[in-house]
């Protein structure tokens, strides 16, 4: 059997966990920047506030019902969420972890009448060690176990840990379970799907495979044959490495000259390749975007991104550096206002797979002996401790005005309790 | 003057350690060949090389001593907090002292723990009777007065602290 663990409304639930005052209000967690929700309390969802929703359009609901609002802390929020995939590591075969907030739980070999303990037990467990409520859903494939984890939050009195197993039980429910709700049902086949009439899981799981295979392609398949319990999606096929490295960020203020994109550009391309590094792989392309105020209708509007193959696949900040700052030569405009931009590193291939080139004048030795202790220093002595000049010395100004503290990871920022 | 080809050849031919060896080494790496473009080509080794007798000791090689191994007894349910104040100072714990709290540990009677209650975290010692089924917060200096937790309380024992890291002032 497989498992799939799903933190309950994560970030607040982190905000919460070092701020119990919050509990039981409404609370929402802003994208960065401040933006856009991005994680909201059951007392914020039950406001009718949606996720993504711009927070300038909800102001006076945010008011009226004193909903505490958070910028995002994604250093606190990773700090919270190692913590938990550490726990389930050491209470399981294996784990792969999904995202910031979800983790696939390998459950094979244990016995059936097992799994529903330990899967009560891992909840209390997470619970109590990091104040963060998870929902654990057990069934034979990992579409099915992400359905379960689902009807934990919307039945309390599971406890946090639901047991699909049998035929009759994942039928009933998959009979009143949304079809756009599934796990690999994209937005775009929704259509298509209501023209066929098809409103649940099990709807869709009683389709012909030739019409599925034909409409929805081999990954619409996968999700037709894991809903009839047939596991295609093993352990850690989804996502061994990531296809793409992406840093992108809006800005507090609308960039315009040259220079303010090109320390933007170059602070994303670093932390890009810093991640790059600790997968331990190379990249072969590097695409760089920039983007207008969307939201400003009268302004002058400007979407442009352009894709520069590097000559050689590498993992240094200081060659990849190299072209996205000529990339962005190419494509910057000036007169525009800028609000967004990114950089997006792409062709992915494992470091063992690096191959010289030919003509390349770079010294790959001593490159990569910056970079590991340009590593080591940001490591040791906090992000951008060490950084490429083209950086600037002052960061993006990002806007923050809600953010809570770093409890977990900086020594100014801990806690502090009253002994008065 | 002996060009540096033949002196490398010399010296890849030398058999033994030998007081020529060393002169030629001296003769390869001195100045007078120093602007030579084959001087460039000789191959430095990036590894060191082991010399001399191996010590005694390197097969019995153990981690020094880690104050995180003793302080920290379950990572992923260590916190660690910051005392304001001085209301348990007769249990050691001093104001600016930090604390290490294992959320892991279940409250027992007499623990030092971080309580949350009616919207503020204090350090109390928790005396919990079972029988009667009470909970008293007890600071640990007769200034302050202990709380009696009653169901109208907001109060949470947000964890259970297991070190106290004080800082001694000298002088």
């Amino acid at each position: 059997m497989l498992g799939l663990c799903d933190c309950n409304n994560f970030f607040v639930s982190c905000e919460r966990a070092f701020n119990p005052s919050l509990i039981g209000r409404p609370v929402v967690v802003l994208s960065n920047n401040d933006g856009c929700v991005v994680s909201r309390s059951n007392e914020a969802k039950q406001l009718g506030i949606k996720m993504g929703e711009p927070i300038f359009q909800i102001k006076e609901l945010v008011e009226r019902n004193n909903v505490a609002v958070y910028s995002s802390n994604y250093i606190l929020y990773g700090d919270l969420s190692a913590r938990i995939m550490s726990i389930l590591k050491e209470s399981l075969p294996g784990i792969e972890v999904y995202s910031i907030d979800e983790a696939f739980l390998d459950m094979r070999g244990i016995p059936l009448q097992e799994l529903q303990p330990l899967g009560l037990e891992l909840c209390r467990k997470i619970f109590k060690y990091t104040g963060i409520p998870v929902s654990i859903g057990i069934s034979h494939t990992k579409t099915l176990a992400k359905i379960a984890s689902k009807l934990c939050k919307k039945y309390p009195k599971l406890n946090g840990c639901c047991l699909m197993q049998r035929e009759e039980d994942i039928e009933k429910v998959l009979g009143k379970f949304d079809i756009g709700d599934v796990w690999g049902i994209g937005r775009r086949h929704l259509k298509f799907l209501q023209t066929y009439g098809i409103k649940s899981a099990l709807d869709f799981a009683r389709m012909s495979p030739y019409i599925v295979r034909k409409e929805f392609t081999i990954t619409g398949l996968k999700t037709w044959k894991e809903l009839r319990g047939e596991p295609c999606i093993t352990f850690g096929e989804e996502r061994m490495e990531r296809a793409q490295i992406c840093v992108s960020r809006s800005f507090a203020t609308e960039l315009t000259t040259f220079e303010e994109l090109h320390q933007a550009i170059a602070d994303f391309t670093a932390t890009a390749c810093g991640k790059l590094r600790r997968q331990r792989s190379i990249c072969g392309e590097v695409m760089v975007f920039l983007l207008t105020n969307m939201h400003k209708e009268d302004a002058p509007q400007y979407f442009t991104n352009y894709i520069a193959q590097l000559p050689f696949a590498t993992d240094s900040t200081l060659e990849i550096l190299q072209s996205s700052v000529h990339t962005l030569k190419k494509i910057y405009r000036e007169g525009y206002g800028y609000k967004k931009a990114g950089v997006v590193l792409g062709r992915i291939a494992p470091k063992c797979t690096m191959q010289q080139s030919l003509f390349s004048t770079a010294d790959i030795a001593k490159e990569k002996r910056l970079m590991q202790v340009m590593d080591s220093l940001n490591n040791t002595y906090g992000n951008k401790t060490l950084v490429v000049a083209s950086q600037g010395f002052e960061g993006i100004k990002m806007n923050r005005n809600h953010l809570s503290k770093r409890y977990t990871t900086e020594w100014e920022d801990i806690l502090e309790v009253n002994c008065r | 003057m002996e060009g540096i080809q033949t002196l490398l050849t010399k010296f890849a031919t030398m058999k033994k350690s030998t007081k020529e060896q060393e002169r030629t080494i001296l003769q390869i790496f001195s100045p007078k060949y120093s602007n030579n473009p084959l001087y460039n080509n000789i191959p430095l080794a990036t590894e060191s090389v082991h010399a001399g007798f191996p010590s005694p000791a390197e097969d019995m090689l153990e981690e020094s001593l880690d104050i995180n191994k003793l302080l920290v007894k379950h990572p992923a349910a260590t916190y660690y907090v910051r005392v304001k104040g001085e209301s348990m100072r007769d249990a050691g714990i001093y104001d600016s002292d930090i604390l290490v709290v294992d959320k892991s540990l279940e409250p027992t009677n007499n623990c030092i723990a971080v309580c949350y209650i009616d919207g503020e975290f204090t350090l109390k010692r928790v005396l919990i009777n079972a029988e009667e089924r009470t909970v008293v917060l007890m600071p640990a200096n007769s200034n302050y007065k202990p709380i009696t937790v009653t169901p109208d309380n907001d109060f949470i024992i947000w964890g259970i602290v297991s070190y106290v890291i004080h800082k001694i002032e000298r002088g």
